[in-house]
């Protein structure tokens, strides 16, 4: 038994070598794009999307429409689909010709200000109307209640399902590789040629899932931080909780 | 003749005349006049449905009154042009069912209205707060939150965050009709100590024994009109209508009065 596993050990040892030597280049090449893209996107679509919400629950109606129609459009499209017309549609088209990155950012920004604005009018719309009475009924402005008293619930409130959000746009920055982004799952490609050379073509499946484990870490990593915050900023009241133990 | 007029005015609080209110068909209100003079306590009171909550809102314009006119003093506050806001930091609201800013302990309610609507620094409100809340008996619960709170103490909460503001008058829209019957009494004693005080109060409830003991007038809706109004001695005794009576009986019933 002992002899056996010995044995087996040493023969993967030289296998084992070029996948850790793979990892490397992934984590110094491809992690630090994703990460970049992710918050990049996530703070496009925060930029865009709380804004978006707010005219949906306060906006006069035209206004009203109108975000409902971007809503609707950038939710209804896939991220891959909005990628190509941001990169290589506008680049044929209009002559336009973004970085890929750039490229990549944008289009899924958009999409995720869609996603996150119906993060936030629920969020908002969850928040009693009882609470912009109490605020209009000692003099505040439409604006300042909104400021004072409904966004700071509507934050709170909004926090577990933005989390979603963060672990679904993570995982979408890998379809930016499909215009040539080097990301996670670009380079992760890039090294396919090498480990197929190397070790052998079924070797490709560890390297992907090497892959998967660092978008793995990533995302439980992003959801322990914003796990965090929806407990620091927690107040009595505002657990997200039923009551019902049993 | 016209001096008592003149001083009369000056003491007028609140002036309502003539307030119509329409939900599609439903005519809510239907012509409503009212007087307080500073310094008066009065409760309107009523069959479900009559308007009394309407009025209230119809008052201080969250909900704005299809015609009719409302004065806080002199100012007319059913004309476009007046600065509502301002309006409304002059006019205290406690509601049923509280509202309190729920991420906010008791000071952050009662300290907000006098920072963002009065600009007063957060030193000047802080100490206004805490007055407020010793007024309501609350100071031990100046750090705890709305959740961490009996009904009737979030509603003392309440009734301090309008006085932070210092009103020139205080509405009440059924100030206890959320309340458990043995928190009942800790809100009422907090009216009755501010009607002595001399704060304007204008009361929806149906807190007889409350009416009896502290309101100069009653106020008798019915339909969307006032049908009656005077003395509590006098509707309790001698009502001119019938359906006064009525009303009164049964409620005198149902609270053992």
């Amino acid at each position: 038994m002992v002899h056996v596993s010995r044995c087996n050990k040493k023969g993967d040892q030289q296998a084992v070598d070029p996948i850790l030597q793979s990892i490397w280049p992934i984590i110094r090449d491809g992690v630090p794009t994703t990460i970049l893209l992710t918050l990049g996107l996530l703070g496009l679509g925060l930029l865009a999307g709380f804004p978006l919400a707010f005219a949906q629950v306060y906006g006069y109606r035209p206004l009203r429409w109108l975000c409902k129609a971007y809503e609707q459009f950038f939710r209804g499209i896939p991220a891959l689909v909005l990628i190509l017309i941001f990169h290589s549609g506008l680049a044929r088209s209009f002559n336009i010709l973004l970085p890929t990155f750039t490229s990549a950012l944008i289009a899924l920004g958009l999409r995720s200000s869609a996603y996150q604005s119906q993060i936030f009018r629920g969020a908002i719309q969850a928040v009693s109307s009882g609470q912009m009475l109490a605020a209009r009924s000692i003099g505040m402005s439409k604006l300042q209640a909104i400021r004072h008293i409904i966004l700071p619930q509507a934050f709170r409130l909004s926090i577990p399902a933005w989390t979603n959000e963060y672990s679904s746009v993570l995982k979408d920055t890998s379809l930016a590789s499909a215009i040539g982004v080097v990301e996670l799952m670009k380079k992760t490609t890039l090294l396919m040629p090498t480990i197929q050379n190397t070790l052998g073509a079924r070797w490709i499946l560890v390297l992907l899932v090497v892959a998967a484990l660092i978008y793995l870490v990533l995302t439980y990593a992003g959801n322990w931080g914003l796990g965090f915050l929806e407990n620091r900023v927690r107040i009595p009241g505002f657990e997200m909780k039923g009551g019902v133990e049993r | 003749m016209e001096g008592t007029n003149k001083q009369d005015a000056d003491r007028i609080v609140l002036r309502v005349q003539d307030v119509h209110k329409a939900y599609g068909d439903n005519e809510v209100l239907r012509g409503v006049s009212c007087e307080l003079a500073r310094g008066e306590t009065k409760v309107v009171i009523g069959p479900s449905g009559t308007g009394k909550s309407t009025l209230l809102r119809c008052i201080n314009q969250l909900t704005i009154p299809d015609a009719g006119h409302v004065w806080l003093g002199n100012t007319e506050i059913t004309c476009k042009d007046c600065d509502i806001n301002q309006v409304r930091s002059q006019i205290g609201f406690v509601f049923q069912s509280f509202n309190l800013f729920t991420h906010m302990n008791a000071l952050g309610n009662v300290r907000i209205g006098p920072m963002k609507v009065k600009r007063m620094d957060k030193a000047s409100a802080t100490k206004l707060a805490r007055e407020e809340l010793e007024r309501v008996g609350l100071s031990a619960k100046a750090d705890a939150f709305p959740a961490e709170l009996s009904g009737g103490q979030q509603q003392r909460v309440s009734i301090a965050r309008a006085l932070a503001m210092f009103p020139q008058l205080i509405l009440f829209d059924e100030p206890t009709s959320a309340l458990d019957p043995e928190l009942i009494g800790e809100v009422l004693a907090v009216m009755i100590n501010l009607a002595k005080d001399g704060m304007t109060m204008l009361v929806v409830s149906h807190e007889m024994g409350f009416a009896r003991s502290v309101a100069d007038e009653i106020i008798f809706m019915e339909e969307g009109r006032v049908l009656e109004q005077g003395p509590p001695a006098q509707l309790f005794t001698r009502a001119k209508h019938d359906r006064t009576k009525q009303f009164l009986h049964k409620i005198a019933e149902l609270y053992g009065e």
